[in-house]
């Protein structure tokens, strides 16, 4: 669904985003038509991993099913998820993303340090759609 | 000032959930614009449409789709998109064209027929969309993004749950008194604290609903209102219509991350900020010259944020200002006086040029039971997703 956002498994699971060799600018999500630093001439863009660790800029659930595209079972009752605006100190950058399940708002706070981990998104019968998640360091679920 | 146009004619049709076409709405509140202003249709060399966009295209292509439904009379034609800033894109359009001499007169409208519940993307597997991606990778909904801001708003400047549902309290008893709003009933704090939560931390009546409506305004050049006997129209004096500047720090609608700040240190000043102060610029005053203003308050936390990023207050100090009463009416700067967002609801293309409406009347002094008393100058902030910043200022 998204390819080359992510990679890895494990301690190993990182988001990948792109950096200008020109300006040293990184996006994510990845950005590899041209640098969109108005002040650069453009370089080229090379993946890189980033930072797997960052704090919590802001965060909030959703206590009701979203829309489509969003997949869920509507037979299945819903459960709300969190979700986490995550700051990376090294590339200076704010990355949402679901809470791992089982973490609610409760569990949070502005400035807490979470890690990333790997998660599904959702899967059928066919196919397991993979995901990056927010995990509280400090908690292993 | 040159570079005004005058406001000769305002009008809506009400907003709520009457389950008919965007068209019938936006030739109501055209009909209401025209009769407002003393003109036929026929005298309207330009139109120009706020689009809506239902199914993956701009809906009907609203500029024509108007024209045609008010009868084809040969006006020239524009049709803008810039989500929740089309209104002001429009009227930046219809001013453009009076002040360039390509019209005279010019009819702008937007109208809206919105779904129930969440707004969602057009259909289709598109991941090359970004507000598609964010829906269907996070779930993200807006009212996620409301509620980040809402938090972070609570962790960094100590604003309370209390603080946002003053907010809703303050606009119901101003759309109490406002017959185009949908909602119409004062609602109290405890009504507020008693609804559901939608994303933590702000509940049901923190966040503005989706409505059906429209707006309509008739511009035209200063010289031709006072032809037509409007010797001290209200002018538009100002439309920001600016773009945010890279890195863009603050997480903003559909975006699933920020710009990183790694390579180019950010402006000191936000977008929304931006926005105003472009205005502000652009009309050559400043917020304390404002005696009112209409801003986007999608959320109660939200308005809060706009109080500061219009320079009404120091940053931080939204909170504060509102507890004093400043942004009541009888206030130093009443905000929301139409009753805002949250007793109309989001009826997209419309609702920029309806906050121009609600400057207008306040501004002539006829806003019946919600007028603000010797209004002068007003202002309204908007943001459309996308990056389309969106402000008007108008003067009397
Ligand atoms: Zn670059």
């Amino acid at each position: 669904m998204v390819t080359g956002w992510f990679a890895g498994d494990g301690d190993d699971f990182t988001l990948l985003g792109t950096r200008c060799s020109a300006c040293a600018a990184v996006f994510f999500p990845r950005e590899d038509g041209c640098c969109r630093n108005p002040g650069c001439a453009g370089g080229d863009l090379a993946e890189i991993p980033l930072s797997r660790r960052g704090r919590v800029w802001s965060y909030t659930d959703s206590r009701y099913r979203p829309p489509s595209p969003y997949v869920t079972d509507p037979e299945l009752p819903w459960e709300p998820y969190t979700l986490i605006a995550v700051e990376l100190a090294a590339e200076r950058i704010v990355v949402l993303g679901q809470a791992v399940p089982g973490v609610t708002v409760a569990d949070l706070s502005v400035g807490a340090e979470v890690e990333l981990v790997p998660g599904v998104l959702h899967e059928d019968g066919e196919t397991v759609w993979t995901t990056w998640r927010w995990r509280p360091t400090g908690v292993t679920a | 000032m040159t570079g005004d146009v005058a406001v000769l004619g305002a009008g809506m049709h009400p907003w709520g959930k009457w389950g008919r076409g965007f068209v019938e709405y936006g030739v109501a509140a055209a009909r209401a614009a025209l009769a407002d202003a003393g003109l036929g249709w026929r005298e309207v060399g330009s139109i120009v449409g706020a689009d809506t966009v239902r199914g993956g295209y701009p809906g009907h292509v609203a500029g024509a789709t108007f024209a045609k439904a008010l009868g084809w009379q040969g006006a020239r034609v524009t049709s803008v998109y810039a989500a929740c800033a089309s209104g002001a894109q429009a009227v930046a359009a219809a001013r453009a064209q009076i002040l360039a001499g390509l019209a005279e007169v010019v009819l702008v409208v937007g109208a809206d027929a919105a779904p129930k519940g969440f707004f969602r993307p057009a259909g289709g597997d598109r991941p090359d969309d970004p507000d598609w991606l964010r829906f269907r990778v996070l779930g993200a909904t807006n009212p996620t993004y409301f509620g980040l801001y809402a938090r972070r708003r609570m962790a960094v400047h100590g604003d309370t749950l209390e603080d946002f549902a003053q907010v809703k309290v303050k606009n119901s008893a101003m759309g109490a008194l406002n017959p185009y709003a949908r909602y119409r009933k004062r609602v109290g704090a405890e009504e507020v604290a008693a609804s559901a939560v939608v994303a933590d931390p702000l509940r049901l009546l923190d966040i503005c609903a989706t409505s059906d409506g429209g707006a309509a305004l008739v511009l035209s050049s200063v010289e031709f209102a006072r032809g037509r006997g409007a010797a001290e129209p209200v002018r538009i004096r100002a439309v920001s219509t600016v773009t945010p500047t890279y890195p863009n720090t603050v997480l903003d609608l559909p975006d699933i991350a920020t710009d990183s700040a790694a390579a180019v240190e950010p402006a000191a000043e936000t977008f929304r900020a931006s926005i105003a102060r472009a205005a502000y610029e652009e009309a050559g005053l400043g917020p304390e010259d404002l005696s009112l203003a209409e801003v986007y308050d999608l959320s109660t936390a939200l308005e809060l944020q706009w109080y500061e990023d219009l320079g009404l207050c120091g940053e931080g100090e939204g909170a504060k200002l509102l507890r004093e009463g400043a942004t009541a009416p009888g206030g130093r700067i009443p905000v929301n006086t139409s009753g805002g967002l949250a007793s109309f609801g989001e009826a997209v293309p419309a609702q920029a040029i309806a906050q121009v409406c609600e400057l207008t009347w306040q501004l002539r002094g006829e806003a019946g039971d919600r007028q603000i008393e010797h209004a002068r100058v007003g202002i309204t902030a908007n943001q459309g997703l996308f990056g389309h910043g969106s402000a008007v200022v108008a003067v009397r």
